[in-house]
């Protein structure tokens, strides 16, 4: 009793020789078919350099290309003359020419030998599987594929859209149905005697002749009309990418492959030198011997899947620059932009970095110079706090800040002084987190000592911008997650606003707001508010500030509004 | 926001196919067939020191550069490029006085041409190296450097360029981009000693991390990516004249392709498109810049005499003076070299799906 090995080889013949030698060696017949367009120059090579073993064979040779009825007919052939030349083999294992062996082959026929009866072969009725590539798969089954997928990707699409028009459909033959999966199986003497002997024979391959890629289809299929016990899963650990391309194992994959406990894989690279001898060095087989446990392996190939697909939200670089609606116009974690707050309070970025234990930054966007947290002249990663650096791709600065301190949330404060190329980025990012108090702006002018022409000036200028602003932000595409208070509004209950601000920075912590920062003098604030008026000013963005405050004089109770309860 | 030169992070549009985007495409076309014309003017410049170029084979995996008095770092580009797996180097020497053709000279992997001719003429080396690539590189991958730059790319140290160029095929990618990250020491640039043949990492550990400027140009849509520990020290004042970074080193080769821009871009414009524009990443790597070794100070002085390095040299001339004058590049958010694992974690470049 004993186990043959079919490979199919194209390529890296003189590995083919190499893992051909290690099964033969171990006392498993080998019959390998190499594929028809080899030179015969490098097959001869090949026969020359197994010609010292008398348990391999070499079967007709077919002109194979990928996805088509050659393959199957290979396997066929070959699987076929395993059968007549071995009489002793119980189970075939169809192999290709870049699979290795990760197992002593004492475990794996130790391992079939508990399973004498046990058919492998990943076997998934069509319409359920979720991986093929193209979105076809009962289709494979009902349509003609004339063209080639590889040379022909047009006509093949556009053929197949055709037949989906029209509703032309091919008969699946009476009493099977269609299954996939992996083409890398083992199976025994009798379920695959039974499938290349079957009296329908022919009826099926004429069939699968015109399937779409029938090697993951062909045995799948047929093997449920036989098989007395069957397992639907491969032996051969194989990959595939997004695309359907096979992975490719490289030397660097040792230990993975290692603890996969896998008995074969597919495909190693042909120069992984490494991995070749290490797998391929003779090793008396374990005491223990566990099933295999692709687990590991999967978890890493999915993760490979997710970060070439969808990458690193907020990360902009030489090779990631998605479109906005690939999620071009985000940042890498959530941030608060500020508008309004430090105008009103005195020292509210080191208030609000100690309540909330957050990093704060002052006016990131300021006219001069950028006001990093700390005051510090270079930030994470190098970021300069050169306001021409920074204006010269204000993008860019944001979205390099955020993502370089990912894992720590970032606020900064912005006001209408500040540079505003910026606002519509930050108004259609959904990491935004926007507060803004409108009309605060006048407060700075309010306690300047500046000229009252020029003030006027000033404000109105200015009152133009945060306009801007605002009706950017209730514009149709924003994103950011916005909230606004007239001053007003503000000045009325300024606590429930900060411990919204800071349950919304530090959203896990309990923490209620205590310590209160220091409100402003607003003292005479409203006869500055009037004198704009009587200068000619529509003053449009403080909410009903004047009515009230005319009420309840501040200067008897100036920090009336924000008690501590 | 608008950035009068290109689109901003977020303004990328569809690619376009109209009368215009075809007239745009005929001028390049234009273009493309001038440089190569060029090249092939400037060919007699070139006069063989070792030609060696018979023994390519039909797979070898080619190097490229124009070099000038580098004789002090070739053996380490060398070594590591080798180690990667390069099979053959062509070198134009352009007229240097160090021994650096005689460091050549005598490499078996190496073929060496020597001109006196002018570097800045010549489109600063690429009419040089266009020729050898018309006349060598065909259906070669072939890496275009320069001598101060070292390759990495993800899995590096394990996976050879023979691996990285199988996997592109596979992909049915013909160009792979990287990023040039200055490399600086931690004290002023002439402080660290280095001998000839030493690993410049060993010195030069520092890079700037997180600083960079990201932008794509409309014509050619090649990407625009400024800043780095030089943007921040000598160009802050002027962003927009810092240093291009982005470069797309590795290509397979045609004798139709022409670098365009050093080897920031290329024609056909399609060969520039090395980033994913649908979220995902690609497969990317980086250049490790290792321009601030302490010769650099007597350097910037012979380059700034000579004006042979930018098109507008007096425009240049203050980032001449500091470099003259032994710059500190380290700050405090510097970050220390450890290998590519952690500049693909920063996302300097990519591994894209490759694992």
């Amino acid at each position: 009793m004993t186990l043959g090995i079919v490979m199919l080889c194209h390529t890296a013949l003189d590995r083919a020789a190499q893992v051909a030698r290690h099964w033969a060696v171990a006392g498993c017949p080998v019959v390998l078919h190499v594929d028809a367009k080899v030179p015969a120059a490098e097959f001869g090579q090949l026969q020359t350099a197994l010609a010292d073993l008398t348990k391999i064979r070499f079967s007709r040779r077919f002109a194979c290309e990928w996805g088509t009825w050659s393959l199957v007919e290979a396997s066929q052939i070959a699987a076929t003359a395993m059968l007549s030349e071995f009489p002793e083999v119980r189970h075939v294992y169809l192999t290709s020419g870049s699979c290795l062996p990760l197992r002593p082959v004492a475990e794996l026929r130790a391992y079939l030998d508990s399973h004498p009866r046990t058919d492998f072969i990943e076997s998934v009725m069509a319409g359920d599987v979720g991986w093929t590539v193209g979105g076809l798969d009962l289709e494979r089954f009902t349509l003609r594929f004339p063209f080639s997928w590889r040379r022909q990707r047009k006509l093949f699409d556009a053929y197949v859209t055709v037949q989906r028009k029209l509703g032309i459909r091919r008969r699946i033959p009476a009493g099977i149905t269609p299954h996939l999966g992996s083409q890398w199986w083992c199976l025994t003497r009798q379920s695959l005697s039974a499938v290349l002997e079957s009296p329908d024979r022919a009826k099926y391959d004429d069939y699968f002749k015109r399937v779409w890629i029938p090697d993951e289809s062909y045995f799948q299929t047929l093997i449920r009309l036989v098989s007395a016990k069957l397992e639907s899963r491969s032996l051969t650990l194989a990959k595939f990418d997004v695309q359907g391309r096979p992975h490719i194992f490289y030397d660097d994959h040792r230990q993975l492959l290692r603890r996969s406990e896998c008995f074969v894989a597919r495909k190693i690279w042909p120069h992984a030198e490494g991995l070749y001898d290490s797998f391929l060095a003779q090793t008396p087989p374990r005491d223990v011997q566990p099933d295999p446990n692709p687990t590991g392996i999967d978890r890493l190939f999915s993760a490979a899947k997710d970060r070439r697909l969808a990458g690193r939200t907020g990360l902009y670089m030489q090779s990631r620059f998605p479109h906005a609606s690939h999620g071009g116009d985000t940042c890498a974690a959530p941030y608060s932009v500020l508008a309004g707050f430090s105008a009103l309070f005195e020292n509210f970025a080191d208030w609000l970095s100690r309540t909330s234990a957050t990093k704060v930054h002052g006016h990131l966007f300021a006219p001069d110079r950028v006001e990093f947290a700390g005051n510090e002249t270079v930030y994470a990663g190098g970021l300069s706090d050169n306001a021409r650096h920074r204006d010269y791709n204000p993008r860019s600065f944001l979205t390099s800040l955020i993502w370089n301190t990912r894992g720590e949330h970032q606020s900064f404060q912005f006001a209408p002084a500040d540079a505003q190329p910026i606002a519509s980025f930050i108004a259609q990012d959904p990491n935004a987190r926007v507060s803004l108090i409108s009309g605060a702006f006048l407060v700075p002018l309010f306690q300047s000592n500046r000229n009252f022409g020029e003030i006027r000036a000033e404000a109105a200028r200015l009152q133009k911008i945060e306009g801007e602003f605002l009706s950017l932000l209730r514009g149709p595409k924003t994103r950011a997650r916005v909230r606004i208070w007239t001053l007003a509004e503000f000045i009325e209950s300024p606590m429930a606003a900060l411990q919204s601000l800071v349950s919304d920075i530090a959203p896990r912590s309990e923490m209620r707001v205590t310590e209160v920062p220091k409100l402003v003098d607003l003292q005479g604030f409203d006869q500055f508010l009037q004198n704009l008026r009587n200068q000619g000013m529509q003053l449009t963005l403080l909410g009903d500030l004047s009515a009230e405050s005319g009420n309840a004089p501040r200067d008897q109770q100036p920090n009336r509004p924000y008690v501590v309860r | 926001m608008k950035l009068d030169h290109a689109f901003a992070i977020g303004e990328l549009p569809t690619k376009e196919r109209n009368w215009p985007a075809m007239w745009r495409a005929y001028r390049q076309r234009t273009r493309r067939r001038h440089l190569l014309l060029r090249a092939i003017r400037h060919r007699r410049e070139l006069t063989p020191v070792a030609n060696r170029t018979g023994a390519i084979r039909k797979t070898d995996i080619l190097c490229l550069m124009t070099v000038r008095n580098e004789a002090l770092r070739l053996p380490h580009f060398l070594d590591h490029h080798r180690r990667l797996g390069v099979d053959h180097f062509l070198v134009i020497d352009n007229d240097s006085s160090d021994g650096t053709d005689l460091l050549l000279r005598d490499e078996v992997d190496v073929s060496v041409w020597r001109t006196a001719a002018s570097y800045k003429a010549s489109r600063f080396g690429m009419d040089w190296l266009t020729w050898l690539q018309i006349r060598h590189a065909h259906g070669h991958w072939c890496l275009t450097l320069d001598a101060d730059e070292i390759l990495i790319y993800p899995y590096w140290e394990t996976r050879d360029l023979r691996a990285l160029t199988d996997r592109l095929d596979q992909l049915g990618r013909e160009a792979f981009g990287a990023l040039t990250v200055d490399m600086y020491p931690a004290g002023p640039v002439s402080a660290s000693g280095f001998r000839q043949g030493d690993d410049p990492l060993q010195s030069l550990d520092w890079f700037d991390g997180g600083n960079y400027s990201v932008q794509v140009q409309p014509k050619l849509r090649n990407l625009w990516i400024q800043g780095g520990a030089r943007g921040r020290v000598f160009f802050s004042d002027e962003p927009r004249k810092a240093p291009t970074l982005n470069k797309i080193p590795l290509v397979r080769w045609s004798r139709r392709y022409a670098y365009l821009n050093s080897t920031h871009s290329l024609l056909p414009a399609r060969l520039n498109e090395v980033y994913d524009v649908t979220g995902g990443e690609s497969l990317s790597g980086v250049l490790l810049h290792t321009k601030f070794l302490p010769t650099i100070t007597e350097r910037s002085l012979e380059e700034r005499q000579r004006g042979e390095h930018f098109a507008n040299g007096a425009q240049y001339a203050a980032y001449y003076e500091r470099l003259m004058n032994n710059p500190t590049l380290h700050c405090r958010t510097s970050t220390r070299f450890r290998g590519w694992r952690q500049m693909e974690a920063m996302g300097l470049m990519s591994r894209g799906g490759w694992l």
